[in-house]
């Protein structure tokens, strides 16, 4: 292993209309190492990896790459020249099968046709070498967003890459998930590719990464060997503020609801054949109910039959005492319910509209498209989301694809708050979000509740989910198994204990 | 510059390099209006009076396109429109009746509006493709025309009133201006004082998020597709007005075609998504004006469909951000040190 870098990026600066997302920015990249790029959401770390791929160009700055000047004017040229890059929102072909998708560009041949069964073989072959388990020839769209991650990766991977860029690869994979993605990056670093790693999980970047790039409002903070730079010192570095601002939510014992009153959601035998098994759930006021599970447990699937967003096929749902059997999204949200999907660039946001568009859309769904919600009103709103769930840039009538991923998960958040609803179910709603917004995030929820709002918070965070609900429902292989509701049964080992068993034991 | 005017500069600008190319060659007439008999004429007016079905028709399909649709039936509707209107008046035993006129105008209005929100129920409801189910139309539609006028080509006599609707001017202005601008505004109104612009561009530009959103698409897909079809059957009452007669199968023809254009150049993207109603105006002008334009630079009426190509293939370079990048960079300054920039770093702020 040579200390030669491979990449070098120096003095780089990247202007967007009206931001400065990147300002003089230097980075590092050494054979065989793990690199973590670290900040906040919008600090500019997916940029970085868009400019040195290609995907933008910089406005100032110098890459090398093996000590040769390069500047890479698409994705595709910067693949070829040996950097292979998952992208923070998959781009992926999902009608196409996940054979096509690892080999897309590069199928094998026979003369001049696709010589489809060859290629569903190498497939499999490579997704077994990996330890992922899938039917090759099934369209991609068939499988989660974080199955899709993982193929994404796969690809890379097999691509035999110099240099592999993961931005925030394992915000939706779940732990035993993330084990193999970073078991398989430690393989890959031991064959000397380099490899740069965002995510917003520290305990993951502590794990696997050699050294860390740390970024703040598009400036560079340092870089740093992850053993010298302790936990907290590198929050402050992120934030710019002291660590010990972002102190722990600690539930005020949810004694706020009275255990007899009628609840506010009540699923009973509520079911949909092939996605979730007909299962019985209560909501009640003020409460916020954990969904924990492994991924593809069903998590997802149980709260879109409560939100309307799929229809059951069994069982009924009573909502604030009403039958709201075959509900549909529209139904659902005029009688308070708020859904925010897990994927929010496919079901949340669009991506064209501005952040005030894609904030006011629920509430202006709900008045009908004939009684347009007054500019000043509208204004007011959106400014007043802006600020509470601290959105930046600040801009409201920026198009709300051009924001970091971070913040566009607040702007969908902000969108059903402002129907103000009974019920908030809310799916992943911290995935891809920094530390600081984190804790705003939870903080959030649990506000919410407090003034009597029910949550459904579905998280593949164990520590989150016990946290912040008052009751926990554990499921596998697309059932419900079991609803912890002693405060002792609420802990990491006793759900990790659920799912193993199955909710059997005990 | 706000992202609406960025969007219609390039339009504008090749718009305004058409009509100096014409005041080059035929001179300053092209473009000031002349006046008699009370009524506005010249070139210029003439374009655009003669542009005036086509601006029905694409300001329907603009809002079509925008929910990722399409609507390939406008000129079949067109054909019905005016078949209606005119066989109807011929079958009457007198053609200047103003009442006759008025209910021979509503039943037709009404026909084709039931035959838009038939594509945008077959679209929303029964799931099929734009193109596919409004190409069902655009085939059979003729065929309807034809079965109403019997074969014919019916003619209405020059002193029917219907015939002010092409022929006419009101306050000096000809009527079709007149109804084209007043559609444009009653669109822009209903699109951009309403919430239903947005939802629209929502719905085109992510179904499945605004579905979640609790957005009734397929109600506001419906209402697109009918507005559609009512600006269709509008444009062929004009058209119908203005020859005095139905022709059931070359009335609107390929006029779909030129809509869609009109709709491109004027910066609605196909894929759906934000829309431009006025950019869609000045795409229809600058369709219009090319056809003058070609005459007056002497070059055979056969070079008109290569020019309007031409044209389409540079507004068409111009709004891609990849092809501007490149054939600008040459003009761009090289980035200033900041000593000299300070304006620049000022906005950067
Ligand atoms: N295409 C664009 N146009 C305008 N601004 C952009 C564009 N892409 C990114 N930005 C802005 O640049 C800044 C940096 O964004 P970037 O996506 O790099 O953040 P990030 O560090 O990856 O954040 P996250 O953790 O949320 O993913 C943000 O302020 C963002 O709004
Ligand atoms: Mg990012």
């Amino acid at each position: 292993m040579s200390d030669d870098p491979i990449v070098q990026m120096t003095g780089i600066r990247k202007d967007f209309t009206g931001v400065r997302a990147l300002d003089g920015v230097d980075f590092t990249l050494r054979p065989g190492e793990i690199h973590a790029v670290m900040g906040e959401n919008g600090a500019g770390k997916s940029t970085l990896i868009k400019v040195l791929t290609g995907v933008h160009t910089p406005d100032a700055g110098d890459i090398l790459l093996d000590g040769k000047p390069v500047r890479f004017h698409s994705p595709g040229a910067a693949q070829a020249a040996g950097i292979s890059t998952v992208y923070q929102e998959v781009n992926l072909t999902d009608n196409l099968s996940v054979a096509e998708n690892l080999f897309a560009g590069r199928e094998p041949r026979l003369g001049p046709f696709i010589n489809f069964r060859a290629m569903r073989r190498k497939a499999k072959a490579l997704l077994d070498d990996i330890g992922i388990d899938l039917n090759v020839a099934a369209p991609l769209s068939s499988y989660s967003i974080a199955m899709q991650q993982l193929v994404a990766i796969s690809r890379a991977v097999d691509i035999e890459a110099k240099v592999l860029i993961l931005d925030e690869p394992t915000s939706s994979l779940d732990r035993d998930e993330v084990e193999v993605l970073l078991g398989v990056m430690r393989r890959l670093a031991e064959k000397g590719t380099a490899m740069v790693f965002i995510s917003h999980f520290l305990d993951q970047v502590y794990e696997i990464c050699d050294r860390m790039t740390v970024l703040r409002n598009g400036t560079l903070v340092g870089e740093w060997a992850t053993a010298d730079l302790p936990q907290n010192e590198l929050i402050g570095h992120m934030l710019g503020r002291e660590a010990a601002a972002l102190e722990q939510i600690e539930r005020a014992a949810a004694a706020h609801h009275v255990a007899d009153e009628e609840p506010l959601v009540k699923a009973q035998g509520l079911g949909r054949k092939g996605s979730i098994a007909p299962y019985d759930l209560d909501v009640r006021r003020g409460e916020v109910v954990g969904l924990a599970g492994l991924l593809g447990s069903g998590r997802t699937e149980t709260v879109r039959l409560i939100a309307g967003a799929d229809r059951a096929d069994s069982g009924s749902l009573t909502f604030d005492g009403q039958s709201a059997r075959g509900h549909n999204p529209r139904t659902a949200a005029a009688r308070g319910i708020a859904f925010c999907p897990e994927n929010r660039k496919t079901e949340g946001l669009v991506g064209d509209l501005t952040v005030a568009e894609n904030m006011i859309l629920a509430l202006q769904a709900s008045r009908g498209w004939a009684r347009s919600i007054p500019v000043a009103r509208r204004d007011k709103l959106v400014a007043s989301f802006i600020e509470k769930l601290d959105i930046r840039p600040a801009n409201p009538d920026m198009p709300v694809k051009n924001l970091s991923g971070g913040n566009q998960q607040k702007v969908l958040l902000a969108r059903w708050m402002l129907i103000q609803p009974k019920l908030l179910i809310l799916d992943e709603p911290t995935r891809g979000i920094d530390v600081g917004a984190k804790a705003d995030i939870q903080r959030l929820v649990a506000e919410l509740s407090a003034e009597g709002m029910a949550v459904l918070f579905v998280s593949a965070e164990l520590d989150e989910v016990t946290r912040l609900s008052d009751r926990i429902a554990v499921l596998r292989d697309r059932e419900l198994v079991a609803v912890l509701e002693s405060e002792a049964d609420m802990t990491t080992e006793r759900i990790v204990d659920t799912i193993v068993s199955g909710g059997r034991a005990s | 510059m706000n992202a609406y005017a960025k969007r219609l500069m390039w339009p504008v600008l090749i718009l305004v390099a058409l009509i100096a190319v014409n005041i080059i060659t035929t001179g300053i007439d092209f473009i000031v209006p002349s006046v008699n008999d009370d009524r506005l004429g010249g070139a210029f007016v003439n374009i655009l009076r003669r542009s005036a079905p086509l601006l029905l028709i694409a300001l329907g399909m603009t809002l079509v396109i925008a929910t990722k649709g399409i609507d390939l039936s406008v000129g079949a509707v067109y054909a019905i429109g005016a078949a209606i209107a005119c066989q109807m008046i011929i079958d009457s035993s007198d053609q200047t009746a103003a009442g006759l006129v008025f209910s021979a105008i509503a039943i037709a209005l009404v026909v084709t509006a039931v035959i838009g929100a038939w594509n945008g129920v077959m679209v929303a409801y029964f799931g099929i493709q734009p193109i596919v189910a409004t190409l069902i139309l655009m085939i059979a539609g003729r065929g309807i025309a034809q079965l109403i006028t019997g074969g014919q080509i019916p003619k209405v006599q020059d002193a029917s009133p219907f015939t002010e609707l092409g022929r006419g001017a009101f306050l000096t202005v000809p009527i079709p201006i007149w109804i084209a601008a007043l559609v444009l505004v009653a669109l822009a109104l209903l699109t951009r004082r309403t919430a239903l612009g947005m939802l629209l561009e929502s719905v085109g530009g992510n179904p499945e998020a605004s579905r979640l959103a609790g957005i009734r698409s397929k109600g506001i897909t419906v209402l697109v597709y009918l507005v559609c079809g009512l600006c269709a059957g509008l444009a062929g009452l004009i058209g119908a007005a203005n020859l005095g007669s139905a022709d059931a199968n070359n009335g609107g023809q390929w006029i779909e075609l030129d809509a869609i254009l009109a709709v491109v150049i004027g910066g609605t993207a196909l894929l759906g998504g934000r829309f431009f109603l006025l950019g869609t105006t000045i795409g229809v002008v600058i369709i219009g004006t090319l056809e003058d334009t070609i005459i007056n630079v002497g070059l055979s009426s056969q070079w008109q469909f290569t020019a309007k190509a031409i044209v389409v293939f540079v507004v068409a370079l111009l709004q891609s951000p990849e092809f501007r990048g490149w054939f600008l960079k040459p003009f761009k300054r090289k980035p200033a040190a900041p000593a000299t920039a300070p304006a620049e770093e000022a906005v950067a702020k």
